[in-house]
């Protein structure tokens, strides 16, 4: 029974076609879905895409910090005992690197693009809790902030990516070095739980009339899988990091053996939230490949069904994997075999889904633009990663190449190829949509092939290193092992990467003005997000439109039973001059409630300074839990706090039941 | 919409799921439990989970009220939710002592008030959160939005009191277990 | 020294049971992946070309596609039926590294420390236990039961030419069985990260005819024999005084602390710190003035002397066989 008190839709009979663009509603609509100008409304902006848009930016430049570090890191291997970088710069090189890439760029660019494009793929003005999207963004802004300032200061935390106790305990790692990486995490997980609440809610309850969760493109279904994931994986690398602060400022022993603690704890609690995090990256990649590949094949991916089934599975068994990156330690040996099959079994879905665009490209008539290249690449470097997965699935096979150059190998193809790849292909996919001007297809070409040639020189080495015993998170190496040419042949490709990225970045940066303009649809996809201008107008959609099908924009509406016009093409009736959106039903998308979402407001920006406050005094003492909740419940409560306007407005709109 | 407090619902249950599974498997490596410290005493405890559950009649008024809408009633029953909440944050004190180490004794008594502290957090949120939405309900600005939300909050103290059983049968239960 | 590193050279049956998983699981993988990529292949060179104003092909809505559900659904079980006989492979790998025979076993203890390796040989009879650092020797052909400790953080214990890597945790305690087919020597190193000197914490197991080795044995188990008057003598007295005797022990005098590497044998070693030196006198001289110019972070300190004090305590320590 929907909650009391809520207007309710009036059932479909009632629907009419809205208004057109250009007209004095739309005009309405876009102002009252605008965030207000100057600095002040900048800061106070709630609106998706404005969010989105900051949020994506900041990533891309954590993206590109951390690859500066692996291309300092590289220059210090190219030569055998090499002097460029001492010991503990290079710890803290690979420690940054490690952390900046995976909690700061790979988590928070795909719910980035999520909160930028779900409400338009989705048919909606905005996503579900804007305020708290606002909030998530800054939180996390401020923690990455909170990171680099630290490695500006020359104390970067320097224990690796997974700061593992007892090196990472009070006894091994003096000062606050590990402890601004604790928090680090708290702050981005903490920002990466929000966003899933955030996606979760926008795909369940914020969908066009008729977009029936079976129609909803699969971008959709693998963020919205993706964020249930981030609900139950996010909390145990809380739980771990928090634990690990308390080890080392109030004299807790979870991680020392020597009071009934254990070192192996962090471990266990590290993965189980350490394995589900690589899928966590890899699931909106694949979601990114789903939207590109049918557009530039020309038909619907095939397959639907079979792809959301694999994309649900491969979350499940995520959460089964986690100890096979313990297999060196002494865990009992039937206990490992089954984390081998479960380690191998999950490649089935995937296999799945690789069959399925395979059978799609097989069949379509293809487009050959700078997006589908990028998803090319993804088939080669993914699948040989995915491979080397495999391998390392087998217990012995990974006692002998875990921990070495090997590793470092796979992870960095099953990401760059799963991930980054599907990723920048869905940047030059979208940017027309988000700037209103197509990217460069000839500096997309180039930016293409060198990222593919100089990723696979960096990389493919590296198989061969950690076969021939060189071991990872080793800031030099002895000459003689036949570590050198590998190690050089690397460093030259890492340079290759490095001018393929800049090479991206100035195609973005020149676009901006000189690219050629992009209607609402220049590639002529299927989805709703095309359906709208580029760039879309504040309210996303002047009229929301009704959805019959899966690919709204090839599948045109169906007639009405006796051969006349369709019915329903759009919603009319939504308020112009608040902030009106309609809810759906979850399954079918059938109308259920109009909600009132609330206006720009700072208190988002204000609750996450006094959170910041909070968990940076707490890295020195812990009272500063104690005093520090003060300012955010004031906040907090500001936040929440109904202004007397806003509720003369609603309560002119509400409806009784 | 609901989905908000179903999100936090799911991330803090796992949490406290993950930490009763941190306390057992700390246990699982040690020669006896609890570490040097007898098993908490049994009476403010057990008092506690009586009056928590006890807590959901209020509340469970609170929101019936709130779903008829009916303004008075729910002002009131929110203010019998506080007093059980005063109750129990009070005897949730105690129940520290009651524990018999600190968390700075061993990995038995870190983890033994991780969790206990843990619930005590989500105490002290739910508390304060009752007590901001009653305020509003006294001063306004009201809208039909409100009632919803003390319907939400319910569902929110149900959670936090449903979820202390299990954290009541780790702390107190397992440690008398041989 | 010359030795062996590498997991495609094995030379004992630990690693060279990995070695034949590696083998076939590799072969398996690259056809696969060939399979996969032709099959990409095949599809982008059939495909025809379409432009973005071209009507997208509906077709696939109204009717279900047979001929490619069964493509798909062939594909997903051949990688299947492939998977399960990787699973099985890897069982029976499993099983044949449980399997090597460890009687007559050579007992050894490994405890790790940052950045180097404690090794204790055990003996049946106490007396002839005996303590040595970052080199092992072995007789060819015997199992080796290493049981592995750590003091201060996580290690990893890795020889790849001989077996795979176990890790060595603080609070916990480890086994690693192997056993040395060849005569040779085989290079170690730490594979967990362990702090500033990961990088350099190497070690050497040098495999050598029973023979060989018992005779080795026997000359570490005696004690440090009265240095000559003179150079020698005068070392060692350095040695006593400065910092030295606060962290190494050397059997047969009064330096007993364990902190750092034993050196009672420090002369028949291959190498010095982990693998990182030669064990030649200038090296040695280099290492004990500035240990923080070869390992930076090291725990050892600068230990500051005169020219010939120098040579005398190299001196000494040369005498140490």
């Amino acid at each position: 029974m929907p909650p009391p008190g809520l207007a309710h839709a009036h059932a479909p009979p009632h629907l009419k076609d809205g208004p057109g663009p250009g007209s004095p509603e739309a005009a309405a609509l876009d102002a009252t879905w605008r965030d207000p100008p100057g600095l002040l409304g900048w800061l106070a902006a709630v609106n998706h895409k404005a969010i989105a848009r900051r949020f994506i930016v900041t990533t891309f430049c954590f993206f590109v910090a951390g690859g500066l570090l692996a291309f300092v890191m590289r220059l210090q291997l190219a030569r055998p005992g090499a002097r460029l970088v001492g010991p503990d710069l290079y710890n803290q090189l690979f420690t940054m690197h490690g952390s900046t890439m995976m909690f700061l760029f790979a988590v928070p660019v795909m719910q980035a693009v999520a909160v930028y494009l779900l409400p338009l793929m989705l048919g909606t003005r905005s996503v579900a809790f804007p305020r708290l999207n606002a909030f998530a963004y800054w939180i996390f802004l401020f923690g990455g902030l909170m990171l680099y300032a630290v490695f500006a200061l020359g104390a970067a935390p320097d224990v690796g990516w997974f700061s593992y106790v007892p090196l990472a305990g009070p006894d091994y790692s003096p000062g606050k070095r590990t402890d601004f990486w604790a928090q680090m995490i708290t702050f981005t997980e903490l920002s990466a739980l929000l966003e899933a609440i955030v996606v979760i809610t926008t795909v369940f309850k914020l969908r066009a009339p008729g977009m029936a969760l079976n129609r909803i493109p699969l971008f959709a279904w693998a963020m919205l899988v993706t964020a249930f994931m981030v609900l139950f994986a996010m909390p145990a690398v809380m739980l771990a990091s928090t634990t690990l602060i308390t080890d080392r400022l109030v004299g807790t022993h979870f991680y020392n053996p020597a009071e009934g603690g254990d070192a192996v704890l962090w471990q266990h609690l590290f993965w189980f939230f350490g394995h589900p995090e690589v899928y966590l990256i890899f699931l909106p990649g694949l979601g990114f490949l789903s939207a590109i590949i049918p557009t530039f094949a020309r038909r619907p991916i095939f397959g639907y069904t079979a792809m959301v089934l694999a994309l649900i599975a491969t979350a499940f068994l995520a959460f089964g994997l986690w100890v096979h990156h313990m297999f060196a330690v002494n865990l009992p040996e039937l206990g490992k075999s089954f984390f081998t099959a479960a380690s191998m079994l999950i490649a089935i879905p995937s296999a799945v889904q690789i069959f399925c665009w395979i059978a799609t490209l097989c069949s379509g008539r293809l487009d050959f633009k700078t997006p589908l290249l990028f998803a090319l690449g993804f088939f080669f470097i993914l699948v040989l990663g995915g491979l080397t997965g495999i391998m390392l699935a087998s217990v012995p096979l990974d006692l002998q190449v875990h921990d070495s150059y090997f590793v470092v190998a796979h992870l960095h193809y099953v990401l760059i190829g799963g991930a980054v790849f599907p990723l920048f292909g869905a940047f030059y996919y979208w940017y027309p949509k988000i700037t209103g001007r197509l990217m460069s297809e000839r500096l997309g070409r180039w930016n293409f092939w060198l990222f593919f040639v100089g990723f696979n020189v960096t990389f493919f080495p590296m198989h061969l290193l950690g076969l021939r015993g060189m071991p990872r998170r080793v800031y030099t190496y002895q000459a003689g092992l036949g570590w050198d040419t590998l190690n050089l042949v690397a460093t030259l490709g890492s340079w290759i990467i490095a001018l393929s990225a800049l090479l991206f970045v100035v195609n973005a940066l020149r676009s901006l003005r000189r690219g050629a303009p992009a209607g609402p649809n220049p590639w002529g996809a299927g989805t709703l997000e095309w359906a709208t201008e580029s760039p879309p107008p504040p309210c996303n959609f002047h009229a929301i439109p009704v959805v019959h099908g899966r690919d709204p924009l090839w599948e045109p509406p169906r007639a009405a039973a006796d051969g006349g016009p369709p019915p329903f093409t759009h919603v009319g009736g939504l308020a112009a001059h608040t902030r009106e959106l309609l809810a759906t039903t979850v399954l079918d998308a059938r109308p259920d409630l109009r909600v009132n979402f609330p206006d720009p407001t700072i208190w988002p920006l204000v609750s996450a300074l006094a959170v910041t406050v909070l968990f940076i005094g707490s890295i020195f003492t812990p009272w500063a839990v104690v005093w520090g909740s003060i300012p955010i419940a004031i906040a907090l409560t500001a936040w929440f706090w109904p202004r007397r306007a806003e509720t003369a407005v609603h309560l002119r709109l509400e409806q009784g039941p | 919409m609901w989905w908000g407090t179903f999100g936090l619902i799911a991330i803090e249950g796992t949490i406290f799921a993950i930490a009763i599974g941190a306390y057992l498997y700390l246990r699982s490596q040690a020669d006896s439990w609890p570490l040097g410290a007898p098993p908490p005493d049994l009476l403010w405890g057990s008092a506690n989970t009586l009056i928590l559950l006890a807590s959901i009649w209020p509340n469970q008024k609170a929101k019936r009220a709130a779903e008829a809408r009916d303004l008075v009633r729910t002002r009131g029953w929110l203010l019998v939710c506080l007093l059980f909440a005063l109750a129990f944050l009070v005897l949730r004190g105690f129940e520290f002592v009651a524990l018999h180490t600190r968390w700075d004794h061993n990995a038995y008594g870190s983890v033994v008030w991780t969790l206990l502290g843990l619930h005590t957090v989500h105490l002290l949120t739910d508390t304060y959160d009752t007590a901001v939405l009653d305020v509003l309900l006294f001063t306004g600005p009201m809208e039909g939005q409100r009632f919803v939300d003390v319907s939400e909050n319910a569902l929110y103290w149900y959670f936090v009191v449903f979820s202390w059983l299990p954290i009541y049968a780790v702390i107190y239960g397992v440690p008398r277990l041989h | 020294m010359d030795a062996l590193h590498d997991v495609l050279a094995p030379f004992g049956p630990q690693a060279g049971h990995v070695h034949a998983l590696w083998m076939l699981t590799l072969a398996v993988c690259t056809v696969v992946f060939a399979a996969v990529l032709a099959a990409l292949l095949v599809a982008l060179l059939r495909a025809k070309r379409a432009g973005a104003e071209s009507a997208p092909d509906l077709s696939s809505l109204g009717r279900p596609e047979p001929g490619r559900r069964r493509s798909v659904i062939a594909a997903v079980a051949a990688s299947t039926l492939l998977l399960l006989a990787l699973i099985a492979a890897s069982i029976f790998t499993d099983r044949a590294l449980a399997r090597l025979s460890t009687d007559g076993a050579l007992r050894l203890e490994v405890t790790a420390h940052q950045w180097w390796w404690e090794v204790r040989y055990v003996e049946p009879q106490v007396a002839d236990s005996f303590m040595t650092a970052n080199e092992i020797h072995v007789p060819t052909g015997r199992p080796v039961i290493v049981t592995l400790k750590a003091d201060d953080v996580i290690h990893s214990f890795w020889v790849p030419s001989l077996a795979g890597k176990k890790d060595l945790i603080p609070g916990r305690t480890a086994t690693l069985n192997f056993r040395a087919d060849r005569d040779g020597i085989y290079r170690g190193q730490c594979a967990e990260f362990c702090g500033s000197q990961h990088a350099l914490m190497a070690f050497f197991v040098l495999a050598e005819p029973p023979e060989r080795y018992a005779a080795w044995a026997a000359a570490q188990r005696r004690t440090a024999g009265e240095p000559a008057e003179g150079q020698p003598l005068r070392g060692r007295e350095i040695f006593m005084r400065s910092s030295c005797a606060m962290c190494h022990a050397i059997d047969g005098t009064s330096a007993q602390a364990v902190r750092g590497p034993n050196l009672t044998h420090l002369a028949s070693r291959g190498t010095l710190a982990a693998g990182s030196l030669a064990n030649t006198p200038e090296d040695l001289r280099r290492w004990i003035a500035d240990p923080q110019q070869v390992k930076p972070g090291t725990y050892m300190p600068a230990t500051r002397l005169s020219s010939e004090d120098m040579d005398a305590l190299v001196g000494y320590l040369q005498t140490l066989r």
